[in-house]
This record gives structure tokens, sequence and C-alpha cells, in this order.
């Protein structure tokens, strides 16, 4: 095991500086260097070349004053190096809007996407989990078949869509008023109410959010875990199980779930960047000061160093989940880890 | 050189059985796939939307045009919109009374015009936010244009995307996959970190910033979908190639000395394509989806291009227009649903191991 842990952390160091090189050369691939973006206040205008040209002398001095700051005049692979030493320090540089740093702008907003995106992963195993038990143990009845119907079309609902109707029909608007349209908490809140009043008002905000970013993980989940199930129900120490007079819910509950539960970890892993992804969609549709909004703002303002750092922390973010459902699958199926020293 | 032809005759002999039993000689894989895609009614009900979109795409200028196709106007017979094409290729002109024209306030003219007489970018400050009505079946837009056109001429987009993005992804998924798989060991090792670190990717927040940085242009975003959205089919196919490479058929090309790459391209593709196929059609799912999510956040799209995503984008702003949020909507959602359908179906034919599994 601990043979394993070192084998896929040093597989995880090509991964890291793949990742990394793909964020920097993206940087890189920006018309105009990321001095010229900032003259232009990173607010777009190094494209239509905005600095206007009687001031050209001295854009020109800051610029090369820039460039070294930033070590722009150094060879690439040297500034790599440089980006990464100082990424290792959680230094990701000030943001070209305000000036103000990176890292704290992304610190302020991290509790809110956690919350959201740990809300839905709860919501989708809850959910998901469940139904497929049913659908595996009552497979080809007419609630199997009609789960199965449900998921694979809420499976091609698209989230904007969903998130679209959700504000125009239910979100006050011209028809119903069921849930707040936009933020995490009401105008009005304030740190005097009763921590039921609080938390009331915050599930309130946050429920439509967490749903709808959830809907489509609980359907693929549920589906997996259906076929799961039913593979490990097909398998000879099911019908020894069975056949030695083990109550069927306690073959069901102990000795298939069990089994079936080993893939579900590793899909953890693959909802994870899908979440990452949503959170951007949902929390610009809904106002919500979390790290999708603040990407999506950096990347219409071309904040570059803002944007490369939560892409950079986002990647890290995956590959720790991938890493850790990779190890959990070593911990509850130890071939894994036998198998890879092979 | 004969007895080389007669033994890759006899290699092609070895193929290995596939999940479907040949019913007859001389069939074809594909039409026994067809032959059993077609017993799935819900999968042929995918087929049909599909083509029912690849129709409505390719024919968009007959079925939303402000131009007439008939038009009797100063004794003269004109047929505008096939007009408009030979004009567009440098093949005729206008007439001078017929440049420029509003042919529907042409007077005394005879005209029949397509079923929706609007063009997408047809803008009528006098009618904004129309609900639904006889004149505009799915309203208009604050702008006052027709919603029915603009989505009749989206589905051009969403066609495209299939094409150019799917297409990307299958070319450099299929090559990296088959190198994976066929080589295995160290290259295998160099293109699996490359899958990983594709996975480890925020793959959305990479599109968002790659196209917010390039110039809008639909075309370089479905280039950047593509690729950014090969790592499944590489998988798959890497998998497949992992597999066939060691069958006995495979052993003897090599032990006759075919090159590698016509092993890999012309004895193991064929049989490996069954379950890339399979995630080919889901990828186009996926492009759709990723595109429509794209113009919605406005990124990556011309502005005054109206795509399904962009209409729905108005949407969120104009809460009133229900109408705004409905028709596109359901439009990206009938269409990923029938990509789906049709990719489900073509599992069940294909890889009955797979069954079940989403």
């Amino acid at each position: 095991m601990g043979r394993y842990i070192v084998q896929r952390l040093f597989l995880l160091i090509p991964t890291f500086v793949g990742v990394t090189l793909v964020g920097f050369l993206v940087m890189h691939l920006a018309p105009g260097d990321p001095a010229e973006l900032r003259a232009a206040g990173g607010l777009g205008g190094a494209r239509e070349g905005a600095i206007s040209r009687n001031k050209q002398g001295g854009v020109d001095e800051a610029l090369s004053q820039w460039r070294k700051q930033y070590g722009l005049d150094r060879p690439l692979p040297i500034q790599y190096a440089v980006w990464l030493k100082n990424l290792v320090t959680l230094n990701f540089g000030e943001s070209f809007k305000d000036n103000q740093s990176v890292w704290n702008k992304i610190i302020e907003r991290v509790p809110v996407t956690v919350k959201l995106n740990v809300l839905s992963l709860l919501l989708v195993y809850l959910i998901a989990i469940p139904l497929g038990i049913y659908s595996a143990t009552h497979s080809n009845s007419l609630g199997d078949q009609i789960t199965t119907l449900v998921a694979f079309v809420l499976f091609a609902v698209p989230l904007i869509w969903a998130a679209t109707m959700a504000i125009v029909f239910i979100c006050g608007g011209d028809f119903l008023y069921l849930f707040p349209p936009a933020g995490l908490e009401s105008l009005d809140y304030s740190s005097h109410w009763s921590l039921w009043r609080k938390l009331k008002d915050q599930a309130w905000h946050i429920f439509l959010p967490v749903v709808l970013l959830s809907y489509d993980g609980f359907a693929g989940l549920s589906r997996y875990m259906r076929a799961s199930m039913l593979e490990v129900m097909g398998q000879d120490f099911v019908q020894m199980a069975r056949a030695k007079g083990l109550q069927e819910r306690v073959v069901i509950f102990k000795h298939v779930l069990r089994n079936s539960l080993i893939p579900q970890v590793t899909i953890l892993a693959s909802i994870l960047p899908g979440l990452i992804g949503g959170s951007v969609i949902i929390e610009t549709i809904f106002s919500i000061p979390g790290l999708g909004q603040l990407g999506y703002e950096s990347v219409l303002a071309r904040d570059y160093p803002t944007v490369l750092a939560l892409f950079t922390v986002s990647a890290i973010l995956t590959l720790v989940g991938i890493l850790i459902s990779d190890l959990l699958l070593a911990v509850v199926d130890p071939r894994i880890a036998f198998g890879r020293r092979q | 050189m004969s007895s080389m032809q007669s033994n890759t005759a006899s290699v092609e002999a070895m193929r290995p059985e596939t999940s479907l039993t040949h019913a007859a000689a001389g069939e074809g894989l594909w039409s026994n796939v067809w032959k059993q895609f077609r017993r799935d009614p819900i999968a042929l009900a995918g087929l049909y939307v599909v083509c029912i979109l690849v129709t409505m795409a390719l024919f968009a200028d007959f079925l939303a045009n402000d131009k007439p196709y008939y038009s009797f106007y100063k004794g003269k017979i004109y047929f505008p919109i096939f007009r408009s094409y030979l004009v567009g290729v440098g093949l005729a002109h206008w007439p001078a009374e017929l440049q420029n024209v509003d042919f529907k306030k042409l007077e005394g003219a005879t005209q029949v015009f397509p079923p929706v007489p609007y063009r997408p970018g047809n803008i009528d400050l006098l009618v904004p936010y129309e609900t639904p009505s006889k004149k505009h079946w799915f309203g208009t837009d604050k702008l006052g244009r027709d919603i029915m056109a603009g989505m009749i001429h989206g589905s051009r987009i969403s066609l495209s995307i299939g094409f150019v993005a799917v297409g990307i992804a299958v070319i450099i998924g299929v090559i990296l996959g088959a190198l994976a798989g066929y080589f295995g060991s160290w290259v295998d090792l160099v293109i699996s970190r490359l899958f990983e670190i594709m996975l480890s990717i925020p793959t959305f927040f990479l599109l968002i910033t790659v196209a917010a940085l390039l110039p809008p242009s639909i075309f370089l975003t479905m280039t950047i979908i593509g690729l950014t959205s090969w790592v499944g089919i590489a998988r798959f196919a890497r998998n497949e190639f992992l597999r066939i490479r060691n069958l006995d058929y495979v052993t003897a090309a090599i032990a006759l000395g075919v090159s590698n790459r016509k092993i890999m391209f012309k004895h193991i593709l064929p049989n490996a394509l069954a379950p890339v196929i399979v995630s080919v059609v889901l990828g186009v799912a996926g492009a759709i989806l990723i595109e429509s999510s794209l113009s919605f956040l406005g990124i990556g799209v011309p502005a005054e291009l109206v795509t399904w995503g962009s209409i729905l984008h108005e949407a969120s702003s104009a809460t009133f227009a229900w109408w705004l949020a409905v028709f596109p909507g359901a439009a990206i959602f009938v269409t990923v649903l029938a990509y789906y359908l049709v990719g489900e179906g073509l599992r069940e034919v294909l890889d009955p191991r797979l069954r079940g599994l989403r």
C-alpha cells in the first residue's frame, strides 16, 4: 500500500507539470503580453489597441518597466520556472483589475463555492445510491423503467435551460415567486437574526442552485449504481449467500451493496471537474459570489493573473480529487494496489 | 506477391467474431448494425429527430427567409431565394428595381413567402418582446427579431459543431488512443499521462479562457471545443486497441512483417470502431451542450450571431419573456436527447457489455 501511494504521487508530478504548462502557455497565447494587458487596465482594450498614440512614449517606458518587473524579458522556460516557484509559495501576483492580491480574492470566495459543491455532491449521492439500489433490486419493473427514463431525460436537460426556466417561472418575474433569483442571503439579512432565521434564509437561497448543480450528477450516478449492483448480483458469491439461507435484505445490503459501491468512489473524481464548470454557469446566473463568478468576471475583464490562478487552483483541486479517489479505491479494494505492483 | 495477398486474405478471415452474428455471408457489419438498430423504436425516433434537424439546417434559407420563393413583379417572374444563392457565388446580380428592396413592401407584386418570412437578423424595433402570435410563432426578442427564424438558422450551428468539434476530437482521440494501445509500454505511459492532464484540467474554464482571449468566431470556438474534448474517445480507442492488439490475427500480421501503420489503421481500426462510434455520437451531444453554454455566457460567439444559447441568454435578463426561455432551451434539449438516444441505441447493438451504463 505504501509503495502504491508513493507510485501514485510520483506519477502525479508529470501531470502537475503538464497542467501548469497548459495554463502557462494559454497565458502566452493571448494577443499581447501581460504587460500590455496590464497597460490596458486589463479591460480587453489591448486587442483593439486602446492605448492612444500620443501617450505611446510614456506607455512604452512603463511597458519595459513592467516587463522587467514580471520577468517577461527573460526566456520562456525561465519564466515558467519562476512562475512555478511563485505558485508553490502561493504567490499568484496581483489582479490587473484592482491591484489586490489574487490569493486573497480567491480565498474570500472559496467557502461559497465549496459549500455549494459539497451540498451538491451530498445530494447527488443521497439520491443516486438509494435510487440505484431500488432500480437494481426491482430491475425491469415499472418503477425501474420510470426511473431509467427520468434519469435519461434529466441527463439531457441542459443546465442553462433548467436554470433559465427556473429564473423565469419560479423566481419572481411574472409567474411564481418560490425562490429568490439572486444571491445567497436576503437583502435585509442581518447578524442580529436568530440562528434559525439565518439558516432558513440561507437554505431558501441555496436550495435551487444546489438542485440545479446536481441533477445531472444524480441522473448519471444512479445509472452507474444500478449497473454496478446488477453486475455484482450476477456473481457466484451472491448466489452462495442466498443458497446458505441469508435473508434477501442481508444479501443486498451486506454483500451486494458493499461491493457495488467500489466503482462509485472513482466516479467522484469525474464529477468534480463538471461541478467546477457548472459553478461558473450557476454562479453567474444566480449572482452567487463564488469562484465560478470570479472566474467568469475575470475572463471577461481579461484579468490574467486571476484567471490563471483560478485555473491552476481548480486543476490542483481536481488532481487531489483524483488522487484521493484512487487511494480510497485501493483501500476498499486491496487488489488494485497489489495488481499495480506486478 | 500473390502469396502475400493470400496471406492478407487469411488475416482478414481471422477477424474476431464481433458481438453480432453475421446473418448471411457477404453482409457487412454496418448493414447488420442498421438491421438491429431499426428494431429499437426509441433509438429510431432519435435518429429521425437528428435527420429533421439536419434537413432544417440544410434548408434553413428556404424555411425562414425575408425573400419570397416566387415573385411576380412588374410583368417579370423572379425566384429571389434561388437568385440570392447565384448572386452569392457571382453568377447573377439583382436587377436595379430589386436591389436592396424589402420584398414584403413591394407594391403590386404576387409573391410566395417561406413559412417563416424573416431572417434572424431582421430587426423590427416596432415589435420588441412580442408574445408568440400568428405573425411571430415563437415571439420576438428586444430588437423585434423573429425567434423562430433565429432558431431555424441557429440549428446550422449545432450541426456544424457536430462536424467540426467532434471531427477534430475523433482525429486526435483515435490517433493518440491507437498509439497508446498498440505500442503499450512507455508510449502508453506517456500518452496516459496526457489523458490524465486533460482530465484534471477544468475544461470548461479553459474553454472560456481561450475563447475570451481569441477574437470571437464560431469556428474558432468549435475548434477549441474539439481540442479539449478528445479524451473520452481516446480512452475508448486505447482500450480497444489494447484488447485487439493481443488477438491472434494481429500477431499473425506482425509475423508477416506488415507495417505498424498498416496494422493499426487497416486491420485494427475497423474492429475498434464500435465503442468509438458510440462515444462520438455522445460527443456530438456534449459539444452542442458546451457551445450553447458558451454562447449563453456570451463568450466566443460574435455578438450579432443568433444561436440557441444566445436567445436563451436574453431570457435571463427579460424574465417576463417566457418564450425566449422555453423554445431555444427546448431545442437544445431535444437535440441533445436525440443524439443520446441514437448513441444509446448504437451501444445496445455494438457493445452489449456496456448495457445499462448511462
